[in-house]
């Protein structure tokens, strides 16, 4: 056989192999686009949130802001994000008196005199976003799951609602959304984070104390915040890989 | 739905005031329970040899279909959209106990339980094929897989075929209900459910179960057809009982001794809602009534000589109790767990609604159901078909 | 003429029943796995875009000081520099995709400011707080404060 005909056929068969290899990525292509917003990608970022607890005042900005942003049902047993006052009698760590009224909706009334001795404070609560999520992980159909940008998702139009991931999740951060029989939860704005806006949230916090931050940018000031504050996580010892981070977290916090 | 508010004492997260899994979620371990249990008991005949439970092996058998048959139910009654359902075999996600469940159960009532039922009766049922004509000969016919070979040797092979399936079996009950356990079990969010033992003590608590109930339909059937109850086989049954019944108490003290001694985290809230919200029907119902009365009653009869008529009155108290007993567990486990707030600082209600999917008034059809399931299978598959003189047992007294 | 089993003919029918049944749900789960599944994770591709889906509600800081870059401006030289617009004025993503649409409306100042401002013993010690009775019984809180640089006049 001549030079050219081999070189001939060898050409062939990379551009039959191409075509295979391109009709399977066209496969996907089709399956769906994520990178639908023209400059996200998702393997560029990494959500987490900062929590600063020493600036929460206890507003209510935030659910107000989470419940119309998402369309959240207005009833008191349906939050996407709440927050929780603490009321710690003088000395007394293992008891904290708590109450979220309507999750902080409607801000909280006082209920506490003053000289008392006790330590008071907000404690702003959201989806963590956990990394090794034990909700993601009971989900029996994968209509949750952690998406590529460590964001913890919900597929509405295939969720059985079961109910098993709400049982599953150590922080309380899941609903069944009324309306629709299936599961509900913050997924940390990811119509508007794709779009390089902030969760609606810290948009509405007037004071700093919710920021969303992405580990995978290194100009994010989440990095220097991580280095200078002591932060930890809720329930550590459950392993979720909470993406949740709170500056000036209280022992008593549950 | 306001109402659910106010029966919130403490602080519970604002998600966790609504009840997720309903008694419906009860039902279900209850059903499946009883399924297993009853092929256990079953099995004991066939694989262990114990010639003495021979006259309730078929009635086992069409007692764990018939359950096995009904239990889906609950469970789609309860899911948001049950439509979807299918999607647990389409894309089903291997971490998930719930998922693989699915898989077990279509094993287990077809490789195991379908297939046992039908070598075991494949002899009547090419038989009734035999001796019928039109539509029900048709039917027979299908149900014997076209096959007419009743020869020694056709015979042995289901016979040997029968008890590699019960053997088999032993281990898919044993599966199919420690799944049910391992999906509560392996939950870390929840101390009340979080623990090792779940799917044993679930797998212990529902060989009690399915004994219980055989023994209950046994004598139910037996004076239902006029006929003198085996007496040797209900005391057998009865001892059987008894050590599954041992076993289990002691699962379920060692699970409460050990929380008391390490006293987590948890613990304070969980000894409070048992102390008041959980009493009357963990303390009273479950562990007295339920457990340690039936137990006694069992001893007794074991220990002391009673006349037929009264070892039949205590086995047929024990039974009920014995079912009783096992469903408060169930609702102990299930609702239980939902009543105390993962914040361990509060706690919530069910309100148990009427005639609602999840309300009580279906929960008690689907109770009912596989009672008529039974007795519909019972007439297609005759477990004690009308004695021919050369073969007429006479039941001891 | 013997036939190919003999005895066991009838349990190699129950075989390739099962086996007949397996084949059938494996040719069902390949033609019910939903399109883009797997591809990222154990979930449907089209997930991702469907989470993208939801329209504004809030339009967002940066989106305001586009039209209104004096008020952005006096915002960050004072106190409530942090604070967002939408904070006070609520939800104007329609707003800024045309001011016709949805008009925005000046807040109420009495409501707004205390929602924040109100004294309460949770709140953090050094936020700036009053107890309202005492501080300004009656009268609006912008009588004396301007709200986009709250010093008082």
């Amino acid at each position: 056989m001549n030079e050219g005909r081999r070189e001939f056929l060898q050409m062939s068969g990379h551009l039959l192999w191409l075509t295979g290899a391109a009709a399977l990525a066209y496969d996907y292509v089709l399956a769906g686009e994520p990178e639908a917003a023209p400059n996200y990608k998702v393997t560029e970022h990494w959500w987490a949130m900062i929590i600063d607890v020493e600036k929460c005042i206890g507003c209510g900005n935030c659910v107000r802001a989470c419940k119309e942003e998402n369309d959240v049902p207005r009833e008191p047993f349906y939050f996407r994000t709440w927050v929780e006052r603490y009321h710690l009698p003088e000395g007394d760590l293992e008891h904290p008196v708590v109450d979220s009224p309507n999750g902080g909706y409607d801000g909280f009334p006082e209920k506490y005199r003053e000289g008392d001795g006790s330590k008071n404070f907000f404690v702003p609560k959201l989806c963590n976003q956990c990394a090794h999520s034990p909700c993601v992980q009971v989900c029996p159909v994968g209509a949750t799951f952690e998406s590529p940008d460590g964001t913890v998702l919900v597929d509405k139009d295939y969720c059985l609602g079961c109910r098993y991931c709400v049982q599953a999740c150590p922080y309380g951060c899941r609903f069944i959304d009324p309306r629709t029989n299936t599961v509900d939860k913050c997924n940390l704005c990811y119509h508007r984070i794709t779009k390089g806006l902030t969760t609606a949230c810290c948009e509405a916090c007037p004071t700093g104390s919710r920021q969303l931050g992405d580990l995978k940018n290194p100009k994010d000031p989440i990095h220097e915040f991580l280095r200078t504050h002591k932060v930890q996580v809720l329930k550590p010892h459950m392993a979720t890989g909470s993406k949740a981070y709170y500056n000036g977290l209280d022992g008593s916090v549950r | 739905m306001e109402g659910l508010l106010h029966g919130v004492e403490g602080f519970m997260y604002p998600n966790e005031v609504e009840l997720q899994w309903s008694v419906l979620i009860v039902l279900y371990p209850f059903l499946t329970g009883l399924v297993a249990g009853a092929f256990i008991l079953a099995s004991l005949e066939k694989v262990f040899r114990v010639e003495a439970v021979k006259p309730t092996y078929r009635l086992a058998l069409l007692t764990a279909l018939a359950f096995l048959l009904v239990a889906p139910l609950p469970l789609q009654l309860h899911l948001g959209h049950p439509e979807r359902s299918l999607e647990m075999f389409v894309t089903p996600h291997t971490s998930s106990a719930m998922a693989m469940f699915g898989f077990i159960y279509v094993w287990y009532l077809m490789a195991v339980l379908v297939l046992e039922i039908w070598l075991e009766y494949r002899k009547d049922i090419v038989l009734a094929a035999r001796a019928s004509t039109g539509w029900k000969q048709r039917f027979y016919r299908i149900l014997a897989l076209g096959s007419d070979n009743l020869s020694a040797g056709a015979l042995r092979a289901d016979d040997t075929t029968s008890w590699v399936v019960s053997l088999v079996g032993i281990p898919s009950a044993f599966l199919l209900h420690g799944y049910v356990g391992f999906i509560f079990g392996s939950v870390k969010a929840n101390p009340w459910w979080s623990t090792p033992l779940m799917p044993i003590v679930f797998l212990f608590s529902a060989m009690v179960s399915g004994i219980a109930i055989v023994l209950l339909l046994y004598m139910l059937a037996t004076w239902l057809r006029g006929r003198l109850i085996d007496m040797a086989c209900v005391d057998t049954i009865g001892r059987y009982l008894l050590y599954a019944f041992v076993i289990d108490f002691s699962l379920e003290m060692l699970d409460l001794i050990h929380r008391i001694y390490e006293a987590d985290e948890s613990f304070k809230t969980l000894d409070f809602m048992v102390h008041t919200r959980l009493y009357t029907l963990q303390v009273i119902i479950q562990i007295v009534l339920g457990t340690l009365v039936p137990i006694a009653l069992l001893a007794l009869a074991l220990v002391v000589k009673l006349s037929d008529r009264a070892r039949v009155g205590v086995y047929v108290v024990a039974a009920l109790l014995t079912l009783m007993g096992i469903f408060a567990m169930r609702w102990n486990v299930v609702i239980g767990g939902q009543l105390f707030s993962k914040s361990f600082l509060g706690y919530t209600t069910y309100k148990m609604s009427f005639a609602t999917r999840e309300g009580l008034l279906p929960a008690i059809g689907l109770l009912l159901l596989p009672f008529a399931v039974l007795w519909g299978l019972m007439k297609l598959l005759p477990p004690w078909p009308e004695p021919r003189p050369e073969t007429e047992t006479i039941a001891s007294a | 003429m013997g036939r190919p089993f003999g005895d066991r003919e009838h349990l190699v029918r129950v075989a390739l029943l099962f086996a007949g049944g397996f084949a059938v749900f494996l040719l069902l789960r390949a033609l019910l796995v939903p399109e883009g599944f797997g591809v990222y994770g154990h979930f449907r591709v089209a997930a991702l875009d469907a989470n993208r889906q939801r329209p504004l509600v809030y339009a967002g800081r940066s989106a305001c000081a586009e039209c209104h870059s004096e008020e952005a401006d006096l915002l960050r030289s004072g106190k409530h520099a942090r604070v967002g617009c939408e904070a006070c004025h609520g939800a104007l993503a329609r707003h800024a995709e045309d001011p016709a649409a949805q008009k925005a409306v000046r807040p109420d100042s009495r409501s707004v400011c205390l929602v924040c401002h109100e004294a309460n013993r949770a709140k953090p010690a050094g936020f700036p707080k009053v107890v309202v009775a005492d501080h300004a019984p009656q009268g609006s809180c912008a009588d004396c404060h301007r709200p986009h640089a709250p010093t008082p006049q």
